[in-house]
């Protein structure tokens, strides 16, 4: 397998558009003819090579090269869309469309990634290391059509419609997931294995969705169905069960109706109300409030900036009220 | 002697109303009266000609932060310049002006590899989303005066933002097949509020605040006659959801309004998808449509333009030289936030008025120009303003109401001596345009 090094050199004005950095289109290219490949920064197009140094060639095929991307990459968009072989590795974060209808070979991201990654993905494999945004595994604007096949694997948290229109494949996000999962969803399968914060597999016709830790509010038309066991991680285990959406049509097989399923496992000690009705915790502690302190210095963030890093970083789900009046503090 | 003029068209809100009778001075220069149309419609009229307050010459920002007057050609020039110069201009607002107007500035933003949105980026774009996922079983207002006696309200507030609505088109009128008003029709409304409009109605849903979502899909279940869990669903009580569902079916027409409160509070496109999909199950037992409220005059009419010249109703996406559309990368907030515009063009919109505070700063900091006959927070915090006349006062043109029935606004009086309409300044730019690219 040969490798292509691509280091960020020049951060660019506005956000790069890359889609040319795929497997595919640097198979059979040396680093010189890699470098004349086009990126675009709005409505001006450049060369790879005005913004990265390139090292290395390109294999034969794309499933004989690796590309290892390197440097402050956060403003580039677009790396590895429509790649069908092959492997990338991105080192620092990466912004949207990170895997954009990818079809097959791998893509590992070190840090975070921006929304709209891995959208209409039909195969291969998509690991982050850090954080996702929205639209995971989604569908693009009008689609009906979200996540087909392959596997995601977001080892942190990820945020709001996740897996919209997904009718295949597997997510499987570690930490928490934002409002709005799997909606619409036709099959497929999503682990969450923090807290999920509601509206779980809304107008979900078909699916699993399996939450390991805790929802934080039940969609109203899912119907608790009693224990059954499931496979996860390749051991059997009893997971409680919700069904629906009851809104939402259904498909029928052997004369039974196909609900969505919601499972969330037996042994959590707490009842279904406490699995379903969670009253989180609201308030900071000293230290990290002297975190959120450090990291907003010298900036005017947002309320909805501040409220999604406190409740990324510490898992406190606080009231966009006492955020603004917590920016209020800080500036004093 | 003065003038008479009748079936004017009010250039405010998305009802549109066609009916105004206003009455110039004998020179066709003053407004002195303006009948049928609602509070808001009629100071609309008698503010654009007061033309004290008025600015007519465009005016640039100096760096005492004031502002000096330059010429029309001027400020053609400036924004020419800052259209070609720019890598990635946005070109925002839209809504209050002619569908004319529109289709000279698309044509600027394709020549200059542009973003092009209008106001629902911050109003119904979240409704645009959620039609392109499921479609929309929709009518004209017509239909619902002469036909309609189910009317939802949700999350809207026809009463003090659509004010003549209520009377001409949806609870009071007397149609065709609707000849008691009132009395033949059952009114819901649904609002975490007790706002004006739910004072008139049947029944009142008071839906937990952001829990809209919950609550569609519950009476979709409830309609399609399905178990709900929990006794109180979205701070409604079950039995509730189900007369609420009953008294949608039995009805012979139906239609559901909304508003702000549910395209923008939590679950935005969603909470609308889940709306066009409780619409058109209800279509499998009676006839049921559902139409936006949409705010400005001629939002609509944007939508139907870019839809036409680019396939996509906002959020159009021009820098590649090809129309790519997905709201949350090519809205005008979210370029604005994450600085992924390097100049901003206005026009028909207040954004500083609108956006948070973070994009207005950003606003402030770029090549801008904003082109509005009023003096905004907008037109202050750009380098260059540039006022026209009033669309559907001192110049007519073509808009769309709420329903996507298209309306020729007229023009009643003239405008303040040597001002620029917004067209003509559009396609001024637009030549200038051209010629900066030739070389
Ligand atoms: S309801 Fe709207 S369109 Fe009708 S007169 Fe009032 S502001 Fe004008």
């Amino acid at each position: 397998m040969d490798i292509v090094k691509l280091t960020l050199t020049k951060v660019p004005g506005l956000f790069l558009e890359a889609e040319n950095i795929t497997p595919d289109h640097f198979a059979g290219k040396n680093a010189q003819q890699i470098g004349e490949l086009h990126v675009h920064l709005g409505n001006q197009t450049a060369k790879i090579s005005d913004y990265f140094s390139v090292e290395g060639k390109g294999g034969a095929t794309a499933a004989d090269t690796r590309i290892i991307v390197s440097g402050p990459t956060d403003k580039v968009k677009y790396i590895g869309m429509k790649m069908t072989a092959g492997e990338i590795e991105i080192q620092g974060n990466t912004d949207m469309y990170t895997a954009a209808w990818m079809a097959g070979g791998k893509i590992h991201v070190k840090g975070n990634v921006d929304s709209f990654c891995a959208i209409g993905m039909t195969g291969g494999e998509f690991i982050v290391d850090g954080n996702a945004k929205n639209y995971l595994g989604a569908s693009y604007r009008g689609d009906w059509r979200g996540m087909q096949g392959g596997k995601i694997i977001v080892k942190g948290n990820a945020g709001s419609d996740t897996a919209t229109f997904m009718n295949g494949g597997t997510i499987d996000i570690g930490g928490n997931v934002d409002v709005h999962l799997g909606t619409h969803a036709e099959g497929g399968k999503i682990i969450v294995r923090g807290d999920a914060k509601g509206r779980v597999g809304g107008q979900m016709v078909k699916g699993d969705i399996f939450v390991l830790g805790q929802v934080e509010r039940m969609m109203p038309t899912y119907i608790y169905k009693g224990e059954e066991e499931a496979e996860l991680d390749g051991k059997k285990q009893l997971f409680k069960v919700w069904i629906g959406d009851m809104g939402e049509r259904h498909g029928k097989r052997k004369g039974e109706i196909i609900y969505g399923k919601i499972y969330i496992p037996s042994d959590g000690a707490e009842g279904i109300a406490a699995a379903t009705h969670v009253e989180k915790k609201k308030k900071l502690t000293e230290k990290q409030l002297d975190k959120v302190k450090e990291v907003f210095k010298d900036q005017e963030p947002t309320v909805q900036q501040v409220r999604t890093y406190i409740f990324d970083s510490f898992d406190v789900d606080m009231k966009p009220m006492q955020v603004s009046r917590l920016i209020e503090g800080l500036k004093r | 002697m003065t003038k008479t003029i009748t079936d004017v068209i009010c250039p405010f809100c998305g009802t549109l109303c066609d009916d105004l009778i206003v009455t110039t001075d004998d020179e066709g220069k003053k407004i002195v009266d303006v009948e049928n149309a609602c509070a808001i419609g009629a100071e609309k009229f008698i503010s654009a000609s007061n033309h004290q307050h008025r600015k007519t010459r465009p005016r640039k920002l100096q760096e005492d932060g004031s502002f000096k007057e330059i010429t029309y050609d001027e400020a053609v020039e400036y924004t020419a310049q800052m259209l070609v110069n720019a890598k990635k201009p946005s070109m925002y607002g839209w809504s209050s002006t002619s569908c004319e107007a529109q289709s000279v500035g698309h044509e600027i933003a394709e020549l200059c590899g542009a973003l092009v949105d209008n106001t629902a980026a911050v109003c119904h774009g979240t409704t645009l989303v959620a039609v392109q996922n499921v479609g929309i079983p929709s009518c004209t207002l017509g239909e619902v005066k002469n036909r309609a006696d189910r009317i939802i309200f949700w999350g809207c507030n026809p009463a003090h933002a659509h004010p003549r609505h209520m009377s001409r088109y949806s609870i009071f009128p007397r149609g065709y097949f609707t000849g008691k008003g009132q009395k033949q029709r059952k009114i819901i409304v649904v609002d975490p509020r007790p706002t004006d409009t739910a004072g008139i109605a049947d029944v009142h849903l008071q839906v937990e605040q952001g829990y809209d979502y919950e609550l569609l899909q519950a009476l979709r279940a409830a309609v399609r006659g399905q178990e709900i869990s929990g006794d109180i669903v979205a701070g409604v009580p079950k039995e509730k959801v189900y007369e609420a569902a009953e008294m949608l079916k039995s009805g012979r027409f139906g239609v559901i309004f909304f508003g702000m409160g549910v395209t923008q509070s939590l679950g935005k496109d969603h909470n609308i998808d889940a709306a066009i999909m409780l619409t058109s199950d209800l279509n499998n037992y009676t006839k049921f449509s559902i139409i936006a409220m949409r705010g400005h005059y001629n939002v609509t009419g944007s939508g139907q333009v870019l839809g036409w010249q680019f396939g996509f109703p906002y959020s159009v996406d021009l820098s590649r030289g090809f129309a790519r559309y997905n709201p949350g990368e090519t809205g005008t907030i979210e370029v604005l936030k994450r600085k992924e515009i390097d100049a901003m063009f206005v026009l028909g919109s207040d954004p500083g008025a609108h956006f948070p505070m973070q994009c207005v700063k950003e606003i402030s900091r770029l090549p801008s120009v904003a082109v509005d006959p009023h003096i905004t927070p907008t037109t202050e915090i750009c380098k260059v303003h540039v006022p026209v006349a009033f669309v559907g006062v001192e110049v007519g043109g073509n808009c769309y109401r709420m329903d996507n029935v298209p309306i020729e606004a007229r023009k009643v009086v003239e405008p303040p001596e040597g001002m620029m309409t917004d067209t003509e300044f559009l396609k001024a730019v637009l030549k200038r345009v051209k010629e900066l690219r030739a070389d």
